[in-house]
């Protein structure tokens, strides 16, 4: 079963962000890119599929500006055996929707044939929440999202995901999408010799166009702005005085 | 105009706020009609059309909507659309399944946590875990919506919509329920409660968790934690309040043994009181806090939860 992974260069996930003064993003000058620490994570769940023998090929695909090769080349150290970088846009401030995304992925899936799409559950970027529901609808597949546990069974996977009161396990047929929550895996670091071998490893170069998608946004960005700051309050020096102005301020 | 809003539903139960909290975010967008799904969604249906501002509820009462598979209800969604311009949830993790999805069957985009209704086609949400706040246009015929519950006020009670019975939808036949695992807790649910008691990576195992647990049931509030006391084991993951968690802005949030990450602000900096009880001063927690205490939390938390 050959395993198919799309992947998302994002701002780290350290990287203190900044809304531009003039509102029409957030500032990406000099600033730290990674791969979304929810791709990584179905990355890692990708391969440890191929190395427990569920899966014979891992192939990692992102849609994005044409730096979005870093991010391939990072998901290829981790393990991935081959990539697809697929150019849709040349400013990096520029974000491809989910349903754009989605729409590339299911032409990729149509040609590779893959028996499990496995995501990240959200960009930590856009926050959306969305790409993997979408290929899925697209494609008429089962979906699985928010996963902490992943157990392929013949032609069905068993799936443990994450919800608001819990734990729900589902059995869902293959093909299928399966969105990647926090609890899913530790990821590996790529070694320096993995980081070697990776610069040797196949990456197709594609444009949106080639599949005939037109990623033109549906959603307009009107404007970009700071959220209400909070300001500092007071230190308290003792749980007696803690519990003095919580009185005070009526919150207890 | 008009907007088919799912309601939040749990094994036949209607939760009255997450629903209530959509339909005050959707009343100005048009007439409001209720879809409610499940094996079992009638006595969800009749709760659902006493809350003030529900024109209409629709009830698809069948075995294929149990467990609410995100296939079988999207599809039922997708096949309803037609009479709708706003499609919307509250931003659950069930409504995150099952919206996308609907989305892609009608060919547009979603607009996931909305916080802010401009105008129909305006809305703002937050992006990057809230540390900007994106105000977006949609072009699509019909907007596909799930909303932030905890920036909307819940509609009131009151109403008296018509009920009316719907056929179901098509099974699409790609997945089915295993199992749940839910804990059952007397505690209030961590979204809606007025307060929450958070515990960190400081707290240090699951057993001293106990201390955290004995605040909150003291003061009557729900239990929360950081991701990485979760991942550690100490706390269940539905506690987790955060970026990739859940949101909450309760009147009061102690932080206890939490170092303040924006991940983990993402989920609760809109709190109406923040109180941070931390050993170490410079902990960034401190920074959103209203009141902050540098104490030990295994003297602290116990002390606060004998002196309430
Ligand atoms: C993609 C992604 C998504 C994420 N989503 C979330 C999310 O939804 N929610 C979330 O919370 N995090 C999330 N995180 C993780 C986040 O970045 C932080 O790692 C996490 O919030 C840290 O948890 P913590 O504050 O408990 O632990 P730490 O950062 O380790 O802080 C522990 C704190 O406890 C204090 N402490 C220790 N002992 C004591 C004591 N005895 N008394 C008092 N204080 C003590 C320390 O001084 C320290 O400040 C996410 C990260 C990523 C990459």
């Amino acid at each position: 079963m050959k395993v198919l992974v799309p992947v998302k260069r994002v701002i780290d996930y350290n990287v203190k962000v900044r809304v531009k003064a003039d509102g029409t993003g957030v500032d990406l000058a000099n600033v730290k890119m990674s791969m979304n620490p929810f791709d990584e994570i179905a990355v890692e769940e990708a391969i440890r599929l191929k190395e427990a023998g569920k899966a014979d090929e891992v192939v990692v695909v992102s849609i994005g500006v044409k730096q979005a090769q870093e991010t391939l080349r990072t998901a290829l150290a981790m393990g991935a055996d081959r990539a697809i970088l697929i150019i849709a846009a040349d400013d990096v401030n520029t974000d491809i929707e989910p349903l754009a995304v989605a729409k590339l992925l299911a032409k990729v899936v149509e040609e590779e044939q893959p028996g499990l799409v496995v995501a990240g559950k959200q960009a930590i970027d856009n926050d959306m929440n969305a790409t993997g529901q979408m290929l899925s609808a697209l494609l008429g597949w089962s979906q699985a999202t928010f996963a902490s546990e992943v157990d392929i069974d013949g032609d069905k996977a068993v799936v443990t995901r994450e919800v608001d009161g819990g734990l729900q396990t589902i059995k869902v047929n293959l093909p299928a999408i399966v969105t990647a929550d926090l609890r899913l895996n530790e990821p590996r670091y790529a070694t320096l010799p993995n980081i070697m071998k990776a610069k040797k490893k196949p990456l197709d170069e594609k444009t949106a166009a080639d599949y005939g998608v037109d990623v033109t946004p549906r959603l307009e960005v009107v404007k970009t702005s700071e959220p209400a700051v909070r300001q500092a309050g007071i230190k308290v020096e003792s749980v007696d005085e803690l519990v003095t102005k919580l009185k005070e301020a009526g919150a207890i | 105009m008009a907007v088919l809003l799912l309601a939040e539903i749990n094994d036949g139960v209607l939760s009255v706020d997450a629903t209530a909290k959509a339909v005050s975010a959707s009343t100005s967008l048009g007439d409001v009609t209720v879809l409610a799904v499940g094996a079992t969604a009638a006595d969800a249906a009749a709760e659902a059309a006493k809350i003030d501002g529900v024109a209409k509820v629709l009830v698809a009462e069948d075995a294929l909507y149990s467990h609410r598979l995100a296939e079988p209800v999207a599809t039922l969604m997708a096949a309803l659309a037609a009479d709708y311009s706003h499609i919307v949830a509250p931003a659950t993790t069930d409504a995150k399944n099952i919206l996308p999805r609907v989305a892609a069957l009608l060919d547009v985009m979603v607009l996931s946590d909305v916080t802010a209704v401009v105008d129909a086609d305006t809305f703002e949400r937050p992006i990057y875990a809230g540390n900007a706040i994106q105000t977006v246009k949609s072009s699509d015929a019909k907007k596909v919506i799930t909303f932030r519950t905890s920036t909307f006020d819940a509609a009131g009670e009151g109403g008296s919509a018509a009920v009316e019975t719907i056929a179901a939808g098509d099974n699409p036949g790609l997945s089915e329920w295993v199992e749940d695992k839910v804990a059952e807790s007397d505690r209030p649910e961590l979204t809606s409660a007025k307060i929450v008691v958070s515990g960190g990576r400081g707290v240090g195992s699951e057993e001293d968790f106990a201390i955290i647990e004995k605040l909150a049931d003291k003061l009557g509030a729900a239990v929360g934690a950081s991701r990485a006391a979760v991942d550690s084991g100490f706390a269940p993951n539905d506690w987790q309040v955060g970026q990739t968690g859940k949101v909450v802005a309760p009147e009061l949030y102690i932080a206890a043994g939490i170092s303040g990450a924006i991940q983990h602000l993402a989920g609760m900096k809109d709190s109406k009181i923040i109180v941070a009880i931390n050993k170490d001063e410079e902990a960034p927690i401190f920074q959103v806090a209203d009141f902050g205490l540098v104490a030990d939390l295994f003297e602290a938390v116990p002390a606060l939860t004998e002196k309430l």
